[in-house]
């Protein structure tokens, strides 16, 4: 009776005790949970602080006289002269008519250096589109260079960041700025043009026609070889060892580091059947490899969840094992199978180890225009330009991401859109 | 012709096959009485008739793609005058390199050789003949097959079964490819692996402590020969896995218990998905967060602290990579403890538990199975994790456990190793396909044990 009444006195002294622990316990959870999402938070709040300014970008105003001598050209109509021609002297002119009273060959290329060093041939398309502006003069809107971009916007924040400025150019932007000759537009170049080696002109149109293109081959070959596959696993494999090894190579092959499908895909397609790098073709037919496994195992799943009553009731009607996979099985489950496949192309949308070993990876300047031209995709434009230098590249690196991660979140919703919306409960 | 209009063709002339035999199928059965005397269905004679048609030609396309090439190179290089005839396999590929940008014009013919010129045309003439003879063989093949399928259609014809034996081929086919990947992966490292250990003895590469894959130009140069001791790289990858699995492990582990065991519906219904959204970021986009906002950030808090943290700590590649790999453990260690069996919490509860004493005395004991396996696949997803690493560790091979100092990793040394121009008979090269070899044999183990386990686990409550 006493030993009774001790080991009650025990479990109740120990019980404040147990319940502090159950209390921490708790608290470790919340604590686990709060930095997973606060790690989310902190992700995109960096990226999109580091990249919204991308959007905009600094453009200053200059009278442009568009004088034949001065480009040193006598028609607009020889594709030589056009190409030969002196353009850069157009905005030369401008801004030493802007700033009369700047000499010595220093201050002068100082000035110069305001502008982006590409901007002779905008002017040049300007006047191509408009023949009858040879001779006359307008004032143009003209894209400065990325130290002058990164500078005035940091200026416009209130922290300017003068590392790269001289003293001079600053005082002309102060003289610009004054005038209104110099302020932030939205920044189109950003969205049609290719990669370039200069901040201000680079663009992610090349990269999201490469990405496009890769995933449309990878699309049109995994989709339909990985529900090929799904269908026969489920409906139609004999239960035997040829069967299960399929099946231990398609679960092994999920979880296969990417990197090593660059690897094959630069021996096999490469090196032993000659595709030429860079190209689509290669990305995409890596890429439908990495992603089989994904779309056989989820559209395996999809074709699980039709109920087996389904295929007895067609067999009982009378349909071969085909009919009922065709007519009944097929279009019940399509909707899980494409969910799949989004997520599939989800994540090779995303992915960029392989493709940086079959040379995806090269500074590409046009825009790809078909599946054997050389191309890069987002991700490996994103890896490319947070490589560089440039202080400027920084920001059109995480504007780059924020265009691939809304690309990846529209993704995601349709997908989930679709479970929802075409799910059926049996 | 491009072999992209070719398969246009045969394609083509495969659907008018469909409706030739689909037609005279219907055609047939007027006479007898409708469609109900056939054997089959019209659109199975049809089928028929469309795979005869199609499937040879498309055998046949792909191979003369994979085949014509390597044989016109060849025939062309064997007919070149003698003065510029190669002599070994360097001088060869530079040889058909030169004729094939001739014949393509990407190189000026004029000023040229005039027996490279020559045998440019050579290859152009070959190209042409390979294509217009391949288009007209694919055409004779595809009338032959369209009309051996329209002969064979009668009334009592069994098209159905030869259809469907054809389209189940062609299924096991797909499912097979997974296989053939699989054969691709293990053919394509392990054939330039053995190559490089020729030249490398294996036990100096997996045994080596130092790591410096330069190779020289000449052959008199300092340090021509290159080391390739991988030891160092093995550390700096088990050290950014581990740091890795620091974060990943307690975090991921503790949310799923929370998750599946205390958090109300709701909680976990935003929860759950909010932290699946972490698995979905590409690996590009952690390795720029890695390196522009991680690992400035960790050091200049170790340089407060007065501890130099290299720019390219092992701690921020493998802190940012473990914040990758928290879904990941999340969701699998989710999967285990909620298919542990109810009754098991009741009776822990029932005899007087607290809800976190149930949890580490009953479910986590008999979830660990599970929860071993999903680390494991967790860690052979570190090691072979690459973007985070290639832009947030470092490039020089140091043997060190220290994670605040730089490491490298096998990862970003075949990346290094492969990207750029390339020859393919060099030890610098061939060295990447070892690591790879490394790589895949390490993380195949891993999974193939992960797997085992997790199948076992799922068995035992099932």
């Amino acid at each position: 009776m006493t030993e009774a009444l001790n080991n009650l006195g025990k479990i109740k002294k120990s019980l404040s005790r147990r319940n502090r622990a159950e209390r921490r316990f708790r608290w470790y959870g919340r604590m686990a949970v709060f930095i997973g999402l606060a790690a989310v938070m902190v992700l995109f709040t960096d990226i999109i602080s580091k990249g919204q300014g991308a959007f905009r970008i600094t453009y200053i105003e200059l009278e442009v006289t568009y004088e034949q001598d001065r480009i040193g050209i006598q028609s607009l109509t020889d594709p030589e002269q056009l190409a030969t021609g002196n353009w850069e002297a157009l905005y030369k002119a401008a801004l030493r008519n802007e700033f009369t009273e700047v000499s010595g060959r220093r201050d002068k290329r100082k000035l110069y250096g305001l502008i982006s060093s590409g901007a002779g041939f905008d002017l040049k398309d300007r006047l191509l589109a408009n023949p009858l502006l040879l001779g006359a003069t307008e004032n143009v809107w003209i894209l400065a260079d990325d130290d002058i971009d990164t500078y005035y916007k940091s200026w416009l924040d209130g922290e300017p960041y003068a590392a790269r400025m001289s003293t001079k150019q600053l005082q002309w932007i102060d003289e610009l700025h004054a005038q209104g000759k110099i302020r932030l537009q939205f920044n189109k170049n950003l969205f049609t043009r290719g990669d370039s080696r200069e901040p201000e002109q680079a663009g992610i149109r090349g990269a999201v026609m490469g990405s496009l293109l890769t995933l449309l081959l990878t699309l049109l070959l995994s989709f339909p070889i990985g529900v090929s596959a799904a269908i026969y696993l489920e409906e139609f494999a004999p239960r035997n060892r040829w069967t299960d090894f399929i099946e231990v190579n398609i679960n092994n092959l999920a979880a296969v580091p990417s990197i090593i499908f660059g690897l094959l895909g630069l021996a096999i397609f490469i090196n032993f059947f000659h595709i030429p790098r860079s190209v689509p073709i290669v990305g995409g037919l890596v890429l439908t490899l990495m992603t089989l496994p994904t779309i056989i195992i989820t559209s395996r799943a999809a074709i699980k969840s039709v109920p087996p009553s389904i295929r007895e009731a067609a067999l009982g009607m009378g349909a071969s094992k085909y009919q009922v996979v065709l007519h009944h099985v097929l279009p019940l489950s399509l909707p899980g199978m494409l969910t799949g496949a989004i997520i599939g192309m989800a994540q090779a949308l995303g992915e960029s180890a392989p493709l940086l070993m079959i040379g995806m990876v090269a500074f590409i300047v046009d825009i790809p225009a078909g599946f054997s031209d050389p191309a890069t995709v987002l991700p490996v434009q994103i890896f490319l330009w947070a490589d560089s230098p440039e202080r400027a590249f920084i920001e059109k690196t995480s504007a780059a991401i924020m265009v691939l991660l809304s690309f990846l979140i529209v993704m995601n919703t349709v997908a989930v859109w679709l479970r929802k919306r075409l799910e059926r409960r049996w | 012709m491009q072999a992209t209009n070719i398969l246009i063709l045969i394609i083509g002339l495969g659907a008018f096959a469909f409706f030739l035999g689909r037609g005279r199928s219907i055609a047939l059965a007027a006479p007898l009485g409708g469609i109900r005397k056939l054997h089959s269905l019209p659109s199975y004679y049809g089928l028929h008739a469309a795979l005869w048609c199609a499937l040879p030609s498309l055998f046949l396309l792909g191979m003369w793609m994979m085949f014509d090439d390597p044989l016109i190179n060849s025939i062309v290089v064997k007919s070149v005058a003698s003065e510029i005839a190669p002599t070994n396999s360097a001088s060869y590929n530079l040889l058909l390199n030169k004729i094939s940008n001739l014949a393509d014009g990407i190189l000026p013919r004029k000023g040229e050789n005039a027996a490279l010129v020559a045998a440019a045309d050579h290859m152009i003439s070959l190209r042409v003949v390979s294509r217009w003879s391949l288009t007209a063989l694919l055409l004779t093949l595809s009338s032959l097959g369209l009309l051996w399928g329209w002969s064979r259609i009668s009334a009592s014809f069994r098209a159905r079964p030869v259809v469907e034996k054809v389209m189940q081929n062609i299924l096991l086919a797909c499912a097979c490819l997974a296989i053939f990947t699989t054969v691709g992966i293990v053919l394509s490292v392990l054939f330039e692996s053995i190559q490089f250990f020729r030249s490398v003895p294996i036990f100096d590469f997996v045994f080596g402590l130092e790591w410096s894959p330069q190779m020289a130009i000449r052959e008199d140069q300092v340090g021509s020969s290159g080391s390739f001791g991988a030891v160092p790289l093995f550390v700096g990858t088990l050290l950014v896995s581990a740091v890795a699995m620091v974060v990943a492990v307690p975090i991921g582990l503790m949310s799923a218990i929370y998750l599946a065991e205390y958090a109300s519906k709701s909680v976990r219904a935003y929860a759950k998905p909010a932290l699946e959204i972490l698995a979905g970021i590409p690996t590009v986009v952690y390795g720029f967060f890695a390196a522009l906002t991680v690992a400035p950030f960790l050091r200049d808090l170790g340089a407060s602290f007065g501890l130099s943290v290299s720019s390219e700590s092992a701690l921020a590649a493998g802190g940012v990579m473990g914040v990758m790999i928290i879904p990941f453990i999340s969701s699998l260690a989710d999967d285990v403890i909620t298919a542990v069996p109810q009754s098991m919490r009741d009776g822990s509860l029932a005899m007087g538990a607290t809800q976190s004493e149930t949890v580490r005395r009953v479910i986590i004991p008999a979830a660990l199975p599970g929860i071993v396996g999903g680390i494991m696949l967790a860690i052979s997803r570190a090691i072979g994790e690459t973007m985070i690493v290639v832009m947030a560790a470092g490039m020089a091979a140091k043997l060190t456990a220290n994670p605040l100092e730089s490491v490298t990793t096998v990862t970003v040394q075949i990346v290094t190793l492969l990207t750029g121009d390339q020859e393919f008979d060099s030890p610098k090269t061939l060295a990447a396909f070892a690591l790879g070899l490394m790589l895949f044999t390490v993380t195949l183990l891993l999974n193939i044990f992960a797997l085992h386990i997790v199948k076992k686990y799922r068995e035992q409550y099932d």
